[in-house]
């Protein structure tokens, strides 16, 4: 088995509130390997933001490491993270969190801008299209986000995240703010990711969406309460596999 | 290496896809800059235009040219002039015969008259002046003839028409050979002066009529003293010498030791030249003063909108933070976007700056000279502003919380 692609240890963030100390997190110990999807579930006030927020280098552990990809992040200053974040981890949002007034195929191309390898234009393109065609839309380059659909747009965030190949997908409630329908397209996606190897983490307090997942992490009240692996319940099976599923498999 | 700079490109077009996204409010904040620029290009221009044409008429007054007028300076420089004059054309002639740097003299007895020719009459200045007068001022007749020595002497009832008043009272432009009368006593004209402008006050230097000194004190004004004596120097080196001269020679005459306040006092034209070249200086002052505040206020409401821009970005900010942009990168972004809108808007302003200068050369008449310097300087210091009033706010978006941003409605 190769190395964890996460493995935290003795995680805890304390925030300061004045005169009070916050344990957002009181010591989280946490393996996720290569082509894992896992959920991490909690109520809020739960410390599951808090905890998204780290894994997604965003913010930094008060004490306790983070290895991501086989590199210690904890004690990495904002530029450092940024480059991390750029590299080996893909978001996706609750609200999509598209530029306004861009296109697509430039909303896809945006992390690319930020690499430490520098892409031409003509690369750029060639690979925002890859991404766009892995989600589902081949031929909606030029649209802008207001002229697509929400889970349209959602695709849209995905592919996003996709193109710079990181090691973890990084899904913040990723249905959050789609009807049940398109949730289990958007589902079905990051379910076909995740068979072609990509590590899937998926942030939500839906026990629906949840169950989509391979494995789920209970979070309560800043330790991991409960960690199972669970039968996973694929959209495939029932029947609504959007058509990117067809796309990609005949890519593999 | 070149992967940074690439990115740096990428980057800056990233702020150049802002200011197009937003045209109207950029187009607005770039006005700011289009109207500060194009008023220091005018002003300048205006500015440079009135002190190239006050120089030459300063110039248009004569050669080597020294005024001597009645009155003393007191300690504190002021001018005093009690209405009694103690200059007297012997002055001139003593002047003239014993300084040795003075090339011409010739006196000026001022009188102003209604004059009368035939059925017309023109009031005017009339101006008693000696034969050098023409030479000193260097003023040439352009119809006829100036009049003599003998003239002066005999205090012939002679005249010499500036061009407005020869105009005027002979608008078929036969002047030469007629009769005008004066306060009642007639001249013969004998001849027209050729058209010399207006001075520096603006008046019009045509508006004149010269006749000898002798004639005008005697016949006309009845005084004994002169009003000023126009002095020419040798040579432009020779007019600081021909002034010490000068005054020697009065103090002499007029019996004042060294140490006395005199009872004369001399202007040269260099003295006139510098006089007005510090009023213009201070006008020119006072103007780009007035635009280049016009260009701090476009520089503020570049950082105004650029302030305005980087709140309501806040989650745009958020967004490229979170997939790996740095701080810089955002600094970069911002920088670039506040810089390019200086920058245009400085272009568009030297444009509009010539354009106005040039129209107001043809509207207005106004003489007017655009310098290179007022538009390197213009822009330089657009883009120095865009620099200045850009980097607040950029950094500002620099310096944001990922996670605060990402949450920012």
């Amino acid at each position: 088995m190769s190395q964890p692609v996460i493995e935290i240890k003795d995680l805890t963030k304390v925030y300061q509130m004045g005169e009070v100390e916050v344990r957002a997190l009181a010591g989280i110990n946490l393996l996720i390997d290569r082509g894992e999807f896992v959920a991490v579930m909690g109520p809020s006030g739960s410390g599951k933001s808090t905890l998204m927020n780290i894994l997604g280098c965003l913010d930094r552990p008060t004490t306790g490491t983070y290895r991501l990809d086989g590199v210690d992040v904890s004690e990495l200053n904002r530029d450092q993270r940024a480059v991390v974040r750029n590299a080996k981890i893909g978001f996706v949002f609750q609200s999509f969190n598209l530029l306004a007034r861009t296109s697509a195929i430039e909303n896809v191309e945006l992390p690319l801008l930020y690499g430490e390898t520098g892409w031409t234009r003509a690369q750029r393109d060639d690979a925002a299209r890859k991404a766009l065609v892995l989600v589902g839309l081949a031929g909606r380059e030029g649209h802008y986000p207001s002229q697509l659909s929400g889970g349209q747009q959602q695709r849209v965030a995905i592919a996003r995240a996709l193109v710079t190949d990181p090691a973890i997908l990084l899904a913040d409630e990723p249905t959050g703010n789609l009807d049940s329908h398109t949730s289990e397209e958007i589902m079905g996606i990051f379910q076909e990711l995740n068979d072609s190897q990509k590590t899937v983490v998926l942030i939500t307090h839906e026990p629906d969406i949840a169950r989509h997942a391979k494995r789920i992490v209970h979070v309560r009240d800043g330790l991991i309460h409960q960690d199972e692996r669970i039968r996973q319940h694929r959209v495939g099976a029932r029947g609504i596999a959007p058509p990117v599923i067809a796309v990609a498999q005949d890519r593999s | 290496m070149k992967n940074s700079v690439q990115r740096l490109g990428n980057i800056a077009i990233v702020g150049l896809k802002a200011i197009s996204r937003n045209k109207l409010r950029s187009f607005l904040t770039m006005l700011g800059m289009v109207i500060g620029v194009g008023c220091v290009i005018v002003v300048v221009a205006i500015g440079n235009g009135a002190s190239a044409s006050i120089q030459s008429t300063i110039n248009s007054l004569g050669t080597n040219f020294i005024m001597v007028f009645p009155g003393a300076t007191t300690a504190s420089g002021a001018r005093l002039f009690t209405g009694n004059s103690n200059l007297t054309p012997d002055d001139g002639e003593a002047i003239k015969s014993e300084a040795p740097d003075v090339a011409y003299v010739s006196p000026q007895v001022r009188t102003a008259a209604q004059v009368i020719a035939g059925e017309l009459n023109w009031g005017t200045s009339v101006n008693g002046v000696g034969t050098d007068y023409p030479l000193i001022r260097v003023w040439n007749v352009a119809q006829g003839d100036f009049f003599t020595d003998a003239d002066v002497k005999a205090a012939a009832k002679v005249a010499v028409l500036g061009a407005t008043v020869a105009e005027n009272l002979f608008p078929n432009g036969n002047a030469v050979g007629q009769i005008i009368r004066i306060k009642n006593v007639p001249f013969k004209i004998v001849g027209v002066l050729e058209r010399k402008g207006g001075n520096m006050m603006g008046q019009d230097q045509d508006d004149t009529i010269l006749a000898p000194y002798t004639t005008i004190m005697k016949r006309l004004s009845g005084k004994t003293k002169i009003d000023m004596l126009y002095v020419s120097a040798r040579s432009a080196d020779a007019v600081q010498q021909a002034q010490t001269e000068i005054d020697s020679i009065l103090r002499q005459r007029h019996r004042i030791g060294p140490g006395q306040d005199a009872d004369f006092q001399m202007r040269s034209q260099e003295e006139i030249a510098a006089a007005s070249a510090s009023q213009m200086n201070t006008l020119k002052m006072l103007l780009l003063i007035v635009a280049a505040v016009s260009l701090l206020v476009g520089g503020i409401g570049i950082m105004n909108i650029m302030l305005v821009s980087v709140t309501e970005r806040t989650r745009e900010i958020g967004i490229r933070m979170a997939i790996g942009a740095k701080g810089r990168h955002v600094l970069i972004q911002f920088l670039f976007e506040a810089i390019t809108i200086s920058i245009v808007g400085g272009l568009i302003g030297v444009l509009l700056g010539i354009g106005s200068s040039k129209l107001v050369a043809a509207k207005a008449g106004w003489p007017i000279v655009v310098s290179v310097e007022s538009i390197v300087l213009a822009f330089g210091v657009a883009a120095f502003i865009g620099v200045f009033f850009g980097f607040y706010p950029a950094r500002k978006a620099a310096r944001l919380d990922p996670i605060e941003a990402l949450r920012y409605e």
